[in-house]
């Protein structure tokens, strides 16, 4: 039997928690990107559109993350692509986010005045050139300190994926755990990683509240 | 390459499926109840305890809101047996899913504690009503008032995250979709039918909370 000492335990969660890492970033750059467009749908002029985002959001806010990448991970095979479970998690993820996403910067969408869409009118600028000069750099720049929230949120829920075998952080402490039962030090120190990584971000989310607060 | 959807096996499942939703169910109403409770006295105590009280809630929300719901459940579970405390899954479960709403819902309950004006509780000490009356009879129904849409929200994020619970084998709604996907090889169909059992009930949750809160909330306070 191999012995684990605590440093052999913590290096690997350390090499593990990478993959939280890089499974965030995916998640979040996929999901904002995806998200974009769910918001370009969610303030269009046209009600169907409009209706087909909030119902995408609905969806997506009404069901469990769980529920979402298990069927990500069992449907997709069905459509003959050949799924590993990397791909379903950046995948699921993404489109978490995306609902999630696009529901924050609505909400800072409609937090602008009506004369912002007037004045760019007027200017001559039709719609495309008013959200991307005026509507939408004001709208992501109130709604920072949600979005940041949302990154820490989505951190958290990486953890998720390892149930679908994607090997991040939880899924190695739990064959850590298995190997040295010792599950009060090894899940302890999970939460702790954990910890440093979301910690800072929720201080510069209140950070990010409070000046706007102050204004 | 082609397959059909095979929803067949839906007749002799629906059994376990409601079975599971009702201890979906079960699980959220005891969280909600004493979660809710928990978080009063927290907000109470990080705003009038002692200071050692104060930092201590302090430390517990940042703790619990940095970090997963998944881990902190299996701390619980596999952890602290070797504290010597062994637990049930389903008592596992809604100790963890109480001790992380409560983290949220502290926040919450204190933003509306805030939102009361001091002079409400100035009046009431005027009237001669004792400091605990003043809390319980005239600050505590106003901040509820205040917050209680953001409590429903985070009562029916509670449920969505309690389906994690059927890792430690809580026989819920996703341990129940487990078993029967184990039996009919059928994994999408079984889970897209109870994803939309999920739905159906965060939509009725919430629906269910909204017009129940303006029943109570809405009569005693004007």
């Amino acid at each position: 039997m191999i012995e684990f000492t605590f440093w052999d335990i913590l290096r690997n969660l350390l090499l593990a928690a990478r993959w939280t890492v890089l499974l965030s970033l995916a998640a979040f750059v996929g999901g904002a990107l995806v998200g974009l467009v769910v918001l370009f749908f969610r303030i269009a002029k046209n009600k169907w559109s409009r209706r087909i985002a909030s119902g995408y959001i609905a969806l997506f806010q009404g069901t469990p993350l769980l529920m979402q990448l298990f069927l990500m991970f069992f449907g997709l095979p069905m459509l003959g692509l050949r799924i590993e479970p990397w791909t379903a998690a950046v995948l699921g993820l993404t489109f978490f986010a995306s609902a999630y996403l696009a529901e924050i910067w609505r909400s800072g969408v409609a937090a602008l005045p009506q004369g912002q869409w007037d004045a760019g009118a007027s200017l001559g600028l039709h719609y495309l050139q008013e959200l991307r000069l005026i509507i939408l750099p004001q709208a992501f720049s109130i709604t920072r300190a949600p979005t940041v929230g949302f990154l820490v949120q989505l951190i958290k829920s990486t953890a998720l994926t390892s149930i679908i075998g994607f090997e991040e952080l939880v899924r190695t402490s739990n064959a850590i755990n298995n190997a040295t039962f010792e599950p009060f030090k090894v899940y302890g120190l999970v939460a702790l990683i954990f910890f440093v990584m979301c910690f800072p971000l929720t201080q510069y989310a209140r950070t990010l509240e409070q000046r706007a607060a102050a204004h | 390459m082609g397959y059909s959807l095979d929803f067949g096996w839906l007749a002799g499942a629906v059994g376990a499926i409601a079975r599971g939703a009702a201890t979906t169910i079960l699980l959220i109403v005891v969280t909600t109840f004493v979660g809710t409770l928990l978080s009063i006295l927290g907000a109470a105590g990080r705003r009038n305890g002692p200071l050692l009280l104060k930092r201590a809630i302090g430390v517990y929300v940042e703790v619990m809101r940095n970090t997963p719901f998944l881990v902190q459940l299996f701390f619980i579970f596999f952890g602290l047996p070797s504290l010597g405390i062994r637990l049930d899954p389903i008592l596992a479960a809604m100790l963890a899913m109480t001790l992380n709403m409560a983290a949220y819902t502290i926040e919450i309950v204190g933003a509306g504690l805030d939102a009361v004006p001091r002079g409400q509780t100035e009046a009431a000490l005027a009237l001669g009503l004792r400091p605990r009356q003043v809390f319980v009879k005239i600050v505590l129904p106003q901040a509820l008032k205040v917050i209680y849409p953001a409590l429903t929200s985070q009562v029916v994020i509670m449920m969505l995250e309690s389906a994690v619970v059927s890792q430690i084998a809580v026989r819920e709604l996703t341990y129940e979709a487990d078993m029967l996907q184990a039996r009919t090889f059928r994994a999408f169909e079984t889970y897209f039918v109870v994803t939309m059992v999920y739905l159906a009930l965060s939509m009725g949750l919430r629906r269910l909370l909204v017009s129940g809160g303006r029943r109570v909330l809405g009569a005693g306070v004007s």
